[in-house]
């Protein structure tokens, strides 16, 4: 229960197919864990196995405490999820998406009435409460998706490459967001693909064909592979891997 | 309750923002019912025809008055020689030619026995089927009467067999008894698995799918959610599809109408699982959308006995037939409709339909769960 996430082991074959070998680490709770990894190097299967869409093939996951395999409905409701793609519904208003996902998480109408306040005045996006979501700028519905993920206050929010696609001031901004949470006690635990975000994390794990070949904070990180940024470290791994 | 009302309260608002999706919903049925209901119908009603009457006698003119007081035909040309038949039947002016001999009453009166001729313009194989048929028909009640009056006194009397016909159900045989259980059919499995699969496709490409399955909704609730709302409306538009048979076209209701109801429901659940079970497949809306279409809606136009007769397609293509809920469906329709029949008439289709309905939710559910093994 002390860690945030306990990984040991897990594995998920698909036939012979390795995706996932073997792999282990603890995320501690309001840490933020950059989860990096080029693709089909297995870090989206190892996210979706800890949000409970995927059951595991071997090896165990705690996440919030509570075995993924044995319980993911309960996983399921302790945590928050924003994906890459989008998390939002373009032809509902600002207000309905925030309703929905109050009302999927089975929060009280109530409660929810007085978290769209909060947050439409947090975003500053009062004026457009009643507008669709499809007329909002990119940055501002990643904001927006990503406040919703926290509307039913999880302890752990998975957040997959949340900021493609978005100008480097808004990623900025996005990152506060990130910090605020953590700093609240939330553990978030990030995929991207932009290595100066993962700077921004207080750790890093790097996986490279299903395997984690590094794991530790960004500076230790470069000071090991006596690289400049987290891109040259990336880049070496990924290359030694293939 | 509280989530699963959310979620669905959500697919309503996806619905009636859409434009697209509503004039589908509403519109498609209404026009269809309505076009085909007028359009579509193999019922001949004043046709053209020419009369070639060289003789000119009083049996030829007795024919040929017989003929066009059916209702049935009206004379548009009296030709006086066989050369104008050609140009009469190119320019589409006439579907059909009655060409007497020169001395029809003469020979019929002497010889009892005559010749006339009718030549049909197939290039409308249907229409020129129904013509002939009901010509002859006439040709043949004529020919009766005729025996029995001017010359039956004079005549050893032949023996004939008089076959009175009777059309049960449909006297008239209205073309709309045919086709407002036919719509329904079409509009409910195109509501019901097209839309379900086009909007599940949605959530997938869309990528709101996953964020989905990651909230506490059970994959059952999902489905459910994203299914109830187009249940609801498709059995709104099978209820406007039979009023407007009723109420428009004059067809009648003799069976019970629960029981039409329950089927409708049957139907459609059957539908709207071939519709998830597409969805767990196609990964896009057009994909969706293709699969649907001719999976779905080619069959039940063409194999369904909607509009061609079953009866009349070859042993292989009637087999494939059975394999679709449409061709079970009508017959459901039809005899709860228009003969009144009851269960005890209908349990094979229904039980057929069930079958359908198990087979393919079992089928979906397994696809739905591979997903996250």
């Amino acid at each position: 229960m002390d860690h945030a996430i306990q990984i040991e082991q897990l594995t998920k074959t698909f036939g012979n197919f390795t995706a996932v070998n073997a792999i282990s680490f603890e995320v501690a709770p309001g840490e933020i864990f950059g989860f990096l990894g080029a693709n089909g190097a297995g870090k989206t299967t190892a996210l979706k196995m800890l949000t409970g869409l995927l059951k595991p093939s071997g090896g165990q996951a705690w996440v919030a405490g509570i075995d993924v395999q044995r319980k993911p409905e309960q996983v399921k409701r302790r945590i928050g999820y924003m994906s890459q793609k989008f998390s939002l519904y373009e032809d509902l208003t600002v207000r309905e998406n925030i309703r929905l996902y109050g009302g999927i998480y089975g929060l009280k109408r109530t409660d929810i009435k007085a978290k769209t306040a909060v947050l439409l005045e947090k975003l500053q996006l009062e004026p457009y409460a009643d507008q669709l979501v499809a007329g909002l700028p990119l940055g501002w519905r990643q904001k927006l998706a990503f406040s919703v993920a926290l509307l039913h206050e999880p302890r752990i929010v998975f957040l997959d490459e949340p900021t493609s696609g978005v100008d480097p001031l808004t990623r900025r901004q996005f990152w506060d967001l990130i910090y605020e949470a953590a700093h609240n006690g939330v553990t978030l635990m990030v995929t991207t693909h932009y290595m100066d975000e993962a700077e921004y994390c207080n750790r890093v794990s790097i996986m490279v064909d299903g395997k984690i070949e590094a794991l530790d904070t960004p500076r230790n990180m470069k000071k090991t592979f006596a690289a400049e940024d987290m891109d040259e470290v990336f880049r070496k791994l990924a290359r030694s891997g293939s | 309750m509280n989530r699963f009302f959310a979620f669905v309260l959500k697919e309503f608002r996806h619905i009636y923002r859409d434009r697209r999706t509503m004039l589908i919903l509403f519109g498609m049925p209404v026009v269809q019912v309505l076009l085909f209901g007028f359009v579509l119908t193999n019922e001949v009603k004043d046709a053209n025809i020419a009369v070639l009457d060289p003789s000119k006698d009083p049996a030829s003119i007795r024919l040929t008055n017989k003929l066009v007081s059916s209702g049935y035909f009206r004379v548009a040309a009296n030709l006086q020689s066989p050369e104008q038949l050609e140009p009469a039947f190119r320019n589409g002016s006439i579907k059909l030619a009655l060409v007497f001999p020169p001395d029809f009453g003469h020979t019929l009166d002497h010889e009892g026995t005559a010749k006339i001729q009718l030549i049909g313009d197939a290039s409308d194989p249907n229409t020129a089927t129904t013509l002939i048929n009901y010509a002859n028909a006439i040709i043949l009640n004529f020919q009766q009467e005729y025996a029995q009056s001017s010359l039956g006194a004079q005549q050893a009397p032949q023996p004939m067999i008089l076959a009175e016909s009777r059309m049960r159900y449909n006297p008239e045989e209205k073309a709309v008894f045919n086709f407002v259980p036919g719509v329904m059919t079409l509009i409910l499995m195109l509501v019901s698995a097209m839309m379900t699969s086009i909007t599940l496709a949605r959530e997938k490409e869309m990528g709101t799918m996953e964020v989905l399955l990651v909230s506490p909704l059970k994959p059952l609730q999902i489905v459910l959610g994203k299914t109830a709302p187009y249940l609801a409306l498709s059995f709104l538009n099978a209820v406007l599809v039979v009023l407007i048979g009723m109420l428009v076209f004059g067809m009648p209701m003799r069976g019970s109408f629960l029981l039409l109801g329950f089927e409708c429901f049957l139907y459609m659940f059957v539908a709207l699982s071939l519709g998830i079970l597409i969805s767990t497949r196609a990964q896009t809306q057009m994909a969706a959308l293709f699969v649907s279409a001719l999976s779905l809606m080619m069959p039940t136009i063409v194999l369904s006995g909607f509009i061609f007769p079953r009866e009349s397609m070859p042993v292989f293509l009637q087999a494939v037939g059975t394999a679709f809920p449409a061709t079970w469906f009508i017959p459901i329709v039809k005899g709860v409709m228009i003969k009144g029949v009851g269960l005890s008439y209908l349990w094979k289709e229904t039980l057929v339909l069930v079958g359908m309905a198990v087979v393919f939710i079992g089928v979906s559910v397994r696809n739905f769960k591979s997903r996250l093994e």
